[in-house]
């Protein structure tokens, strides 16, 4: 056999592992990465997709880092699907951007000095895509249509491509506690009492498809700020690795964006119809077999919280020494215009002090992670303006809005206190009466569970969400995007 | 003057021919031991070395004294050390000389003026030559424990002769060099005693000072040499040992310094600036022993165990000294480990040859020395290396060690081994008194035992993990990044922390004198020596001599 040298950017096929990083040569990562592989397939095959492994699945497969070319779409069986390791392309000048070690090259090997840092980091961000995979195992079996059915396929082998991104750096650069951690994160699981996944949001259930999309939204979206600030790293392959994985991302944060804008478009519809004109008007809105808006309020006051909650401590030792180590950065890092060193910068930081919420300025090196869950709400009030446009353009008097940052909190500075969603500190007794208004309660859940029944047919959508404008990959919505050959 | 003390090199090879402090004069199994230290012979400028004191280069040719003893003068046995100064024994460490030396460097050179008190006293246990200290004038501070580490002291009783620790009155800090430990540990002396006696300045004299136990006896300035010679009778009648030994040469150590390597014929050190590390290399014998004992005696110097030790004791004392950057010393081997076995049998079986023993003597303190060496101790046993027997004493004594499993691509020597041999089960005790494989395995005792059952066999990677031998084993997949990513890791931390975290952990079980006096010198006085106290502008050490009382942070911490 003769093989042609492989074109920048293509992927090479010629080995198990497809890979845009020239495996081929590297006999150790390859040997690594294939006694990982059945592993990950025997993962996938008990906590992957329930039910639908035979299932050929209309998915897209990465075939080139080329952000213009780098999709290929065809059916695929998802435990067939190719799984690769794929990384931005490097740039021979790139530098450390940030930190004591700025202006620097950027280090293409793990500095000894940072090596469990950097190893903590990358463990922490791998143990979150199975984690994501085994939250949405049973959703197949409630998929409101065939298109929302592919994309939850599509997002799940994706995080599972996240993965192998993640162990690929461990295999690599992180020798033997490397291996042992990739194998920790098979081991682990979410929910587990025993093995629990790393981050509380990725132990909590995905029990609907409203929560799914919730999750995409928001759960995902913090995925996509950790990512950017860890593509800003001074370790190049973790740089160019994330870089990679944030293309990917962009697509999980649409089925997110678009599912909770489809469900809010046939509320809507639906009430207008109906002539029901007060949002609030729940359970006529109900008896119309849609998600009324307040409950979705509810349901996205949840996730925003949980979902802050996985940005760790306000104030944190740990990112300080992360962004002053060269490790990993800020949201747009490159785009700031500052020092890059913030040993004497401050950020304004809400505390609780003496019971009131208050902004105080901080070191801005330890308020790190108070600056990404800024950037990060900034980020989600973009895609919550953008649902509230199609209820306003519906002519219904109602708007999502983010809860306060202090709401519903289990991490950080108002872990122990109890507050409204519109930031007001509350008595405990309080809180427990006005809960059920912010958050869903057991009858919301009850309801919004009735509501999960599949709708596999052709074209057809669940009468709680509307169609998409558009299908994926240019084809309609009445493609058959997953062939269900149920095992 | 303390930078004056950072730049030059100091050198700890030296010869009779060039002593400036002492003299050694032999009469058949007698020798008198003069010191009469010349004070303007200073290692560094900035004082002068009055009343018999000293600095590290007089401590350097009392280490030489001592060695050439041993090999070079094996039918000695009893040793009068005596001062060549009227109304002086010895004055102690030059107080001028602590004020103007770096933290580091009043360090290292406590640690080796320990290391040769321990070296006095281990002749005495081990080669058979007994030490007096024939003490007229002042015995202060550390003039004092130069007496302690002597068998006998005999004081002059002329009403001005004194022995006296006054660190603590004088200059606040602590006797350096094993002076508590060994006035209650050594001599016995009853603990409020010995409080008034280290509280008290000028000291004490006479019948008070033998009542105390602080010296053996003592003697009227007209009886005084007919005393000592009494004692040096009584003392080499105790002394068990084969007349007739002829002592060997030690000639001179070839080496080559250069910028970042120094080249010895069996040891070669390669320093690694940016990674602060250095990297030393054991070569191992490139023949086997001979066959017969007289023509170790012929190789003499030359011969591969003695040459190695004297290399390699050479080598970390110039890593110690004049690399304070090196934090990192990373032990490899080359060379065939059945010759290295081989020459610890020759050793074994010639246990009854006086050399022979004093060879091993010798390794045991070379050891030792790796042992307190106060920078991060690495081993790496790969294809082609020759840790075996003595030389796997060094991965034992290393704070961590890797071991290469399998063989590199390409490379047909085979897989790394390790060998034990009779000598890693009680030849070299550390200060703990117990061997490094015994601290090891404190908790498992039995695992000294699988690993004596293996004496004599190649032990691959996988055995040595097994057995315990080695922190960890890798094989060519890893082996390059896993010791690169974990010498970086150990050049990031805090030099001071890793100093303090090695030294506890290096020395399980039991307690010595020995433990004793380089855990309190390391704790206590290295604390005490960065106090205000001591050396602040007001503190002690400064204002020595300059007729202003210290002025002192009254708060006990």
């Amino acid at each position: 056999m003769t093989t042609s040298p492989t074109p920048a950017g293509a992927v090479d096929y010629t080995t198990k592992i497809p890979n845009n990083i020239n495996l081929a040569g590297d006999d150790r990562v390859l040997k690594a990465l294939e006694q990982w592989h059945p592993g990950y397939i025997d993962w996938w095959m008990t906590m992957g997709p329930d039910g639908f492994q035979t299932s050929d699945v209309y998915l897209r497969t990465a075939i080139s880092i080329d952000p213009k070319g780098w999709a290929k779409f065809d059916y695929v069986k998802m435990p067939e699907y190719r799984w690769g390791i794929l990384l931005a392309p490097q740039d021979e000048n790139r530098l450390v951007n940030f930190g004591a070690h700025k202006g620097e090259k950027a280090w293409q090997e793990v500095p000894g000095e940072y090596r469990a840092s950097l190893r903590r980091l990358v463990v922490i961000q791998g143990d979150t895509e199975p984690a994501s995979v085994e939250q949405q195992r049973f959703l197949g079996k409630t998929a409101p249509s065939l298109y929302d059915m592919r994309n939850l396929f599509q997002v799940n082998v994706e995080e599972g491509r996240h993965l192998w991104a993640m162990v690929y750096l461990l295999h690599k650069y992180f020798g033997k506690d490397g291996r042992e951690e990739a194998d920790g994160l098979l081991q682990r699981r979410s929910g587990d009492q025993d093995k629990p996944r790393m981050l509380g949001a990725f132990n909590e259930e995905t029990p609907d498809w409203l929560s799914f999309f919730m999750f995409t939204f928001f759960t995902d979206r913090d995925g996509k700020m950790q990512l950017e600030s860890l593509a800003q790293s001074g370790f190049d392959p973790m740089s160019r690795t994330c870089r990679f994985m944030l293309t990917e991302e962009a697509h999980h944060m649409f089925v997110g964006e678009t599912g909770v804008s489809r469900t809010i478009e046939r509320t809507c519809a639906a009430m207008k119809a109906a002539g029901i004109e007060d949002p609030y008007d729940i359970n006529r809105v109900r008896a119309l077999g849609v998600i009324d808006l307040p409950t979705i309020q509810k349901k996205a006051n949840l996730h925003y919280s949980l979902s802050l909650d996985l940005f760790g401590s306000e104030i944190s030792t740990n990112a300080a020494n992360f962004y002053n180590g060269g490790l990993k950065g800020r949201f747009m890092e490159t785009k700031i215009e500052d020092d890059h060193l913030l040993t004497s910068a401050t950020y304004p930081v809400l505390k609780l002090i003496d019971g009131q919420i208050k902004s105080v300025e901080e070191p801005a090196l330890t308020a790190i992670n108070m600056r990404l869950r800024d950037d990060y709400s900034k980020d989600c009030q973009g895609g919550v303006n953008r649902w509230n446009k199609v209820i306003e353009k519906a002519g219904i008097k109602f708007a999502i809005t983010l809860p306060s940052v202090a709401f519903h909190r289990h991490i950080g500075e108002f872990k122990d206190v109890k507050v409204s969603h519109d930031g007001k500190v509350l008595s405990e007794t309080e809180w427990i009466k006005n809960r059920d208004q912010w958050l869903p309660s057991k009858s919301d859940g009850d309801y919004i569970a009735s509501l999960m029944q599949p709708c596999w047919e052709r074209g057809k959508y669940a009468g709680w969400l509307s169609a998409p404008k558009v299908g994926i990959d240019n084809k309609g919505g009445d493609f058959e995007y997953v062939k269900i050959h149920r095992a | 003057m303390a930078e004056a003390a950072a730049a030059k090199r100091i050198d700890f090879q030296t010869d009779p021919s060039r002593y400036h402090h002492w003299k050694l004069v032999t009469d058949g199994d007698r020798a008198e031991l003069i010191m009469d230290v010349d004070e303007n012979a200073t290692l560094f400028s900035g004082y002068q070395l009055k009343l018999n004191s000293y600095d590290l280069g007089v401590d350097i040719e009392l280490a030489d004294v001592l060695q050439r003893l041993r090999f070079e003068h094996p039918e000695v046995r009893v040793v009068v050390m005596k001062s060549g100064k009227d109304k002086v024994f010895c004055a102690g460490a030059n107080i001028r000389m602590l004020a103007v030396s770096t933290h580091a460097h009043k360090v290292n050179f406590c640690k080796f003026t320990n290391e040769t008190r321990n070296s006095i006293e281990d002749s005495s246990e081990n080669s058979g030559q007994k030490f007096i200290c024939a003490v007229r004038g002042t015995a202060a501070g550390g003039g004092y424990e130069l007496a302690l580490a002597c068998d006998r002291i005999i004081l002059a009783d002329d009403g001005n002769s004194t022995v006296s620790l006054p660190e603590i009155p004088l200059l606040a800090v602590l006797p350096g060099t094993g002076g508590l430990t060994r006035v209650t540990d050594k001599r016995k002396v009853r603990r409020d005693l010995a409080d008034a006696f280290c509280t008290v300045e000028e000291g004490v004299k006479g019948a008070r000072a033998v009542k105390w136990r602080l010296v053996d006896r003592v003697a009227t300035n007209s009886k005084f040499d007919a005393e000592v010679a009494a004692l040096a009778t009584e003392l080499a009648a105790s002394i068990k040992k084969a007349p007739g030994a002829k002592g060997i040469a030690l000639t001179p150590i070839p080496r080559a310094i250069a910028a970042d390597t120094i080249t010895y014929s069996t040891v070669r050190v390669a320093i690694d600036r940016p990674g602060r590390r250095a990297t030393i290399t054991i070569l191992g014998p490139d023949a086997n022993p001979p066959d017969d004992i007289a023509t170790m005696h012929s190789q003499a110097a030359q011969f591969w165990s003695l040459r190695l030790a004297r290399e390699l004791d050479d080598a970390i004392l110039e890593l110690r000294l004049n690399e304070l950057e090196v934090g990192t010393l990373v032990f490899k081997s080359e060379g065939d480990p059945g010759r290295v076995l081989a020459h610890d049998a020759f050793l074994a079986n010639h246990a009854e040859d006086w050399l022979a023993t004093e060879i091993r003597n010798y390794w045991k303190r070379v050891l030792k020395r790796i042992d307190v060496t106060s920078r991060s101790l690495v081993a790496t046993i790969e294809p082609g290396s020759c840790f075996a027997g003595t030389l796997a004493e060094i991965v034992f004594a290393c704070d961590r060690s890797f071991m290469f499993q399998g063989s590199r691509k390409g490379d047909n020597r085979g897989p790394a081994t390790m060998l034990l041999s009779a000598q890693n089960f009680g030849a070299y005790p550390m200060s703990n008194g117990i061997t490094r494989l015994q601290t090891r395995f404190l908790g498992e005792p039995e695992s000294v035992g699988a690993a004596e059952k293996q004496t004599g066999k190649s032990l691959d990677a996988a055995a040595c993990e097994d057995l315990g031998l080695v922190t960890s084993a890798f094989d060519e997949i890893d082996w390059d990044d896993e010791v690169r990513i974990f010498l970086e890791e150990r050049a990031s931390f805090s030099a001071d922390g890793l100093t303090g975290l090695e030294a506890n952990l290096r020395f399980a079980g039991p307690e010595t004198m020995e433990t004793k006096i380089f855990g309190r010198l390391t704790a206590w006085q290295n604390w005490i020596f960065q106090r205000p106290n001591a050396v602040g502008a007001d503190g002690a050490l400064k204002r020595y001599g300059s007729g202003v009382k210290a002025e002192f942070d009254k708060k006990r911490v």
